[in-house]
């Protein structure tokens, strides 16, 4: 390919061309890159719990801000499947409650307020990796607006809805019913904005974060499971946290 | 290959990139500013919640990261191509006296020689290489999840955001110094160069 003659040929480096000889740096850089990827990928481990715990350190030094965008800088991640999310206030938000059920209702966020408030505190735990512990979530626990709604016998599942007009995904009744689900109004202690799904959304402690849906609007009560958005896109349905998605986490609830 | 009927006047102006370099530096130009601006409104939370759709996003983040070697695979079948490959991997003396004077900070041309590409295109072309074949390793073990244990795929996942913002950094420096060189742009948008600017950034080069 590189001739030790002039070439006639001004495409192919000719021997007056210094760069037709040389070290092959170029293709050493290439290799060593690579390796250092394939070392990278080994030391991940202990490379990452170390990056974590020095971040962790330097966000709380950090006004900025910006170490929240470095990778593992801590804190919440936004995903959103939908082209835009509109707002919903106090006057214009409203959760129905149908489906299967004696008594439909739709609730407006005085009424959720009026309604006897759970805290929790549990860690929160995506399940593409990241983890924010020790989050409290408020709010009014599932069982109770089933409950108020009347479920009827034939029912085994719950559906859940949301007003950003994409997003949904379902819970057995069984899970439905766990102490540790909430509609939540609240997160980290305060009211939760749009960005983390305000003014409501759904909180299912023990599951993986994509199970508690944001910008919750509707609540149906169905005789089996119906897989949501990310499920039928191949995320379990039953997202235990330690126990599902292939991931083994320490489980949040 | 015979001399182009389309070449510009030799006094003026000299032939720096056939169809083939420049093709396959579009190309990739695009797949990487799709790959980065996708990768951009899955991560940053502010662009993540203007673009939305994530499934989409996703999709062509994805897609885009997986073409990202096409064009330079599809244009190994230009001579002319292999022939700038030759070059970029070559070091010289002249590369270790370039790479020298820019520690320096020694901006004269003469103190900075170089052939058809400087030493520091040379050392970006083998970098950015690996880089994407690394990006496309690890993005490969994200993307299928079951078939790697549950640690690979964290690790890929570490590998892969870091490298993903060296890379940002290192794709802003090249654009950076496209933008302040027109004539370095021109060459890949037409093919050719003035003459007097060869000869001052690349006084080696003998085209």
């Amino acid at each position: 390919m590189k001739p030790e003659h002039p070439s006639p040929e001004p495409d192919v480096p000719g021997a007056d061309d210094p760069d037709a000889r040389g070290t092959p740096v170029g293709r050493r850089v290439l290799l060593g890159t690579l390796g250092l990827g394939a070392l990278g990928l080994a030391a991940a481990p202990s490379l990452q719990r170390g990056l974590e715990s020095f971040l962790a350190g330097a966000a709380d030094r950090d006004p900025t801000g910006l170490t929240g965008l470095l990778p593992n800088g801590g804190g919440f991640r936004y995903y959103s499947v939908a082209a835009s999310v509109p707002r919903k206030d106090a006057r214009t938000y409203r959760l129905t409650v149908d489906g299967l059920v004696d008594r439909p209702a739709s609730y407006t966020l005085a009424d959720l307020k009026a309604l006897p408030q759970t805290r929790l505190v549990r860690d929160v735990q995506c399940v593409t990796g990241w983890r924010v512990p020790g989050t409290p979530f408020e709010g009014v626990r599932l069982s109770r607006l089933l409950d108020a709604a009347g479920v009827r016998p034939a029912a085994r599942a719950v559906r859940f809805t949301c007003f950003d007009g994409t997003y949904s995904e379902s819970l057995t009744l069984g899970q439905a019913r766990r102490a540790d689900v909430l509609v939540a109004l609240r997160m980290r202690d305060e009211d939760i904005g749009h960005g983390h799904g305000g003014p409501a959304r759904l909180y299912v402690a023990p599951m993986y974060f994509y199970k508690s849906a944001k910008w919750l609007s509707g609540i149906t009560i169905t005789e089996d499971v119906e897989p949501g958005y990310w499920e039928v896109r191949g995320y379990d349905v039953d997202a235990w946290v330690g126990r599902s998605n292939g991931r083994d986490d320490a489980p949040t609830s | 290959m015979p001399p182009r009927a389309d070449a510009p006047p030799a006094d003026t102006t000299v032939r720096r990139f056939a169809p083939a370099q420049r093709w396959a530096h579009r190309a990739t130009a695009l797949l990487m500013g799709v790959c980065v601006a996708t990768a951009a409104c899955l991560y940053v939370p502010q662009l993540a919640q203007l673009a939305g759709r994530r499934a989409l996003v996703v999709t062509l983040h994805q897609w885009s990261g997986l073409l990202l070697p096409v064009p330079v695979l599809a244009a190994l079948v230009s001579r002319a191509f292999r022939a700038d490959l030759a070059r970029l991997n070559r070091f010289g003396p002249h590369d270790r006296v370039w790479l020298r004077a820019t520690l320096r900070r020694d901006r004269r041309p003469a103190s900075r020689p170089a052939g058809k590409f400087n030493a520091g295109q040379k050392l970006y072309a083998a970098w950015i290489a690996g880089a994407t074949l690394v990006m496309l390793g690890t993005g490969l073990l994200m993307w299928f999840t079951h078939l790697t244990p549950l640690v690979w795929r964290t690790a890929a996942t570490f590998v892969h955001d870091w490298l993903a913002l060296t890379v940002g950094i290192v794709l802003a420096g090249h654009v950076g110094m496209a933008l302040a060189d027109p004539e370095a742009r021109r060459g890949l948008r037409t093919g050719s160069v003035r003459r007097e600017w060869a000869e001052r950034e690349h006084p080696l080069w003998r085209p």
